[in-house]
């Protein structure tokens, strides 16, 4: 009796992670089939595949489907080249295999997606000195070795200008802010939703309610819940899946602005703008410099940052939704010129932190180097930073 | 005043998925078989009720859906368990994972999808009560079900016949062989019945609650309504007061965060956590000698054997 039934509850354990395992399968998909490019010696020159591997599925809305959907477009600007993608990879050695996979199949590009996905791509950037991997969003420590770097996208600046239009929008002068964790890019994101809003509005502020958890939507939900009972009449966050806020800020009667997708379709009524992700340019950008043999030592074997300054934000600004205004749209297109020139920046001093004292010093603007570790909240923002 | 009204508005619009699927659990576990697939069984409900919500256009046959997939999910437990003699600990958490593959699997298509939802609505008079009617009676019809549900099932184990029979599976089991009942019917009976509520919690936070379909959505509340069945020393209508407190405890900190009191936000976000141990620390062994002796013998490592 006693082994039938560890035998039952092991054959239930091997049934069930066999169906898991099942659902999350990396599957690696093929696409045109090309020819081979002239070989330079250069690394990363002369595949016929480009690899890219997501930590998530291709249809979340988010992170994760925007890789894909760039990957194609990078295919549409390279057509000899066989685009490879495998999707729910984990952070882990398994990464590694997947890659290697990729590189057995002709692929001289790799595009390793999560930020955990670093230590796997530089392990396959180490075994394979003709291969070039970047990887989108974490940073090398020192200096990066000729056939790695990263790359990621200055999110803030596009969440200053959705800034400008919930300044414009709010009655009440309180915007709602759900987030994850504060973590730097998040706290740049806020202080940069608020500089924006008081641009165009000195009495906003911005509350903020914290999930910790970057996707569960019941949380989210109680968040936007108190957020309201406050007054808020603009929603935005920062969460992996965007959905269940917008439902709240839109059946409540209130203004919205998204992150990472275009959702203006949930909200119809309350969608100002958001901030989204649009990869392709900055992909086809990196492989072009991949491919003519100019990668090492360029500017992507680095851990590369850019922003309207520096090039392709692979952040943009979504659609206005129906009710910004002719005048506010003018001024966002303004704003975002001069965010792109020498003298603009979100955090052009002087900043005041939360408690007033001064963050950055009248007319100094910070680097995206700087701004990369922003770990406090600027004057405007209610809520408070775990110690 | 404010912050109490809103911390306890929470608790019950929060708590409400905790009640259906602690309620769902203290019939499974009256009757000697303890679920750790409740969380499986809630994902499956969520996913069902969306499915069924965006395709019909009617919440309440995503509610009927959710019910069925939750039961489902149970029942695959109940055979295991029941039937096939399995470690009742393994067999949940087989139940939890298969559950957490299949809606992976098949609720991808829905996370961008939108529905017909519940709507909340106050009831006349009752939502003018002062304190009392914000936080009772302004809520979806899925709240107002339980109030009404949780109740019934209090009254069915304790004072029908059906009640009996389950609860002396779970003290008893050979009485009932005595009186020529089939223990495993009566245990496949209540395992399921313990998932069908455990669905329809589901599906109030993704129809109700959320409006929304993500994968792994029940973030381990199907594992604090588990827990809430000690606590509640297996009472239905002491599982009310408990789901209710965990609703609040989730509710407070975002409560205290938007009115800018500086709590350290990870502090704020162990809470019900700490709740869970203080309750249990406290109650200790009086809560598991409340236990329904069959299901002791499941704690002490021994599956019951009818």
């Amino acid at each position: 009796m006693q082994h039938r039934t560890l035998k039952t509850a092991f054959a239930a354990l091997v049934a069930a992670s066999a169906l898991v395992l099942a659902a999350c399968t990396p599957a690696t998909d093929g696409t045109t089939p090309g020819t081979t490019a002239d070989a330079s010696g250069a690394p990363g020159t002369g595949g016929t595949a480009i690899g890219f591997i997501t930590v998530g599925p291709k249809d979340d809305y988010g992170y994760n489907q925007a890789v894909i959907e760039a990957s194609v477009i990078v295919g549409e600007a390279f057509p000899d080249m066989q685009i490879l993608t495998a999707e729910n990879i984990p952070e882990d050695d398994s990464a590694v295999a997947t890659m290697e996979q990729m590189i057995d199949r002709g692929a001289k590009i790799i595009f390793a997606t999560s930020y955990g996905h670093l230590d796997a791509a530089q392990k396959v950037a180490a075994a394979h000195p003709d291969v070039v991997v970047v990887q989108q969003g974490n940073a090398i420590a020192g200096e990066p070795g000729a056939n790695i770097g990263t790359y990621f996208g200055t999110v803030y600046e596009p969440m200053y200008l959705a800034g400008i239009a919930a300044g414009a929008a709010t009655e009440t002068n309180v915007l709602g802010y759900v987030y994850a964790f504060p973590i730097p890019q998040t706290i740049a994101n806020i202080n940069a939703f608020i500089r924006g809003a008081q641009s165009v509005n000195p009495e906003a502020t911005v509350v903020t309610v914290s999930t910790s958890s970057w996707c569960d939507p019941a949380a989210q939900r109680e968040a936007a819940n108190s957020l309201l009972s406050q007054g808020a009449d603009v929603l935005t966050q920062h969460q992996d899946c965007t959905k269940t806020v917008i439902d709240a800020a839109e059946a409540a009667g209130v203004y919205t602005v998204g992150y990472h997708a275009d959702a203006s379709e949930l909200a119809p009524a309350g969608w100002l703008t958001g901030a989204v992700w649009d990869w392709g340019p900055l992909y086809v950008d990196i492989v072009e410099n991949i491919t003519v043999g100019d990668f090492t030592g360029g500017p992507f074997n680095a851990n590369y940052r850019v922003g309207y300054k520096t090039g392709t934000n692979p952040f943009v600004l979504a659609g206005y939704g129906p009710s910004v205004s002719a005048e506010t749209i003018a001024l966002i297109a303004e704003q975002q010129a001069w965010l792109g020139s020498d003298e603009g920046s979100p955090f052009l001093g002087p900043v005041l932190a939360q408690d007033g004292s001064e963050a950055v010093a009248d007319g100094v603007i910070p680097s995206y180097d700087e701004l990369d570790g922003m770990n406090y909240f600027v004057a405007g923002v209610i809520g408070n930073l775990a110690n | 005043m404010s912050i109490l009204i809103d911390v306890a508005t929470g608790g019950v619009r929060g708590g409400t998925s905790i009640l259906y699927a602690g309620v769902g659990e203290t019939v499974s576990e009256r009757s000697g078989v303890i679920n750790l697939g409740t969380e499986g069984s809630m994902l499956g409900g969520a996913l069902a009720a969306y499915v069924l919500a965006a395709e019909t256009g009617n919440p309440w046959l995503g509610v009927l859906g959710g019910a069925i997939a939750g039961a489902v999910l149970s029942s695959v437990h109940g055979v295991l368990v029941v039937r096939r003699g399995a470690n009742q600990f393994a067999s949940g958490l087989a139940v939890l994972f298969l559950a957490l593959g299949l809606t992976s699997l098949f609720g991808a298509a829905y996370v961008g999808r939108t529905i017909t939802s519940f709507q909340n609505y106050a009831i006349p008079i009752l939502s003018d009560i002062p304190v009392l009617g914000p936080i009772l009676f302004n809520h979806d019809p899925l709240v107002y079900l339980s109030y009404v549900v949780v109740p019934v099932v209090w009254y069915v184990l304790f004072r029908t016949r059906v009640g009996l029979l389950i609860r002396t599976a779970g003290e008893r089991s050979e009485a009932l062989t005595v009186h020529g009942f089939k223990v495993k019917n009566v245990r496949m009976l209540a395992v399921t019945v313990g998932g069908l509520f455990a669905g329809i919690g589901g599906a109030h936070l993704s129809i109700a609650y959320t409006n929304s379909w993500f994968e792994n959505m029940i973030a381990g509340r199907g594992f604090i309504a588990v827990a809430l069945v000690i606590f509640a020393s297996w009472s239905p209508l002491r599982v009310f007061a408990g789901a209710y407190l965990f609703g609040a405890a989730l509710a407070l900190g975002p409560a205290l965060q938007a009115r800018g009191f500086g709590i350290n936000q990870f502090a704020l976000h162990v809470i019900p956590f700490v709740l869970t141990l203080v309750v249990l620390a406290v109650l200790g062994r009086r809560t598991i000698s409340a236990a329904p002796a069959e299901l002791k013998r499941v704690f002490e490592n021994a599956p019951p054997d009818p």
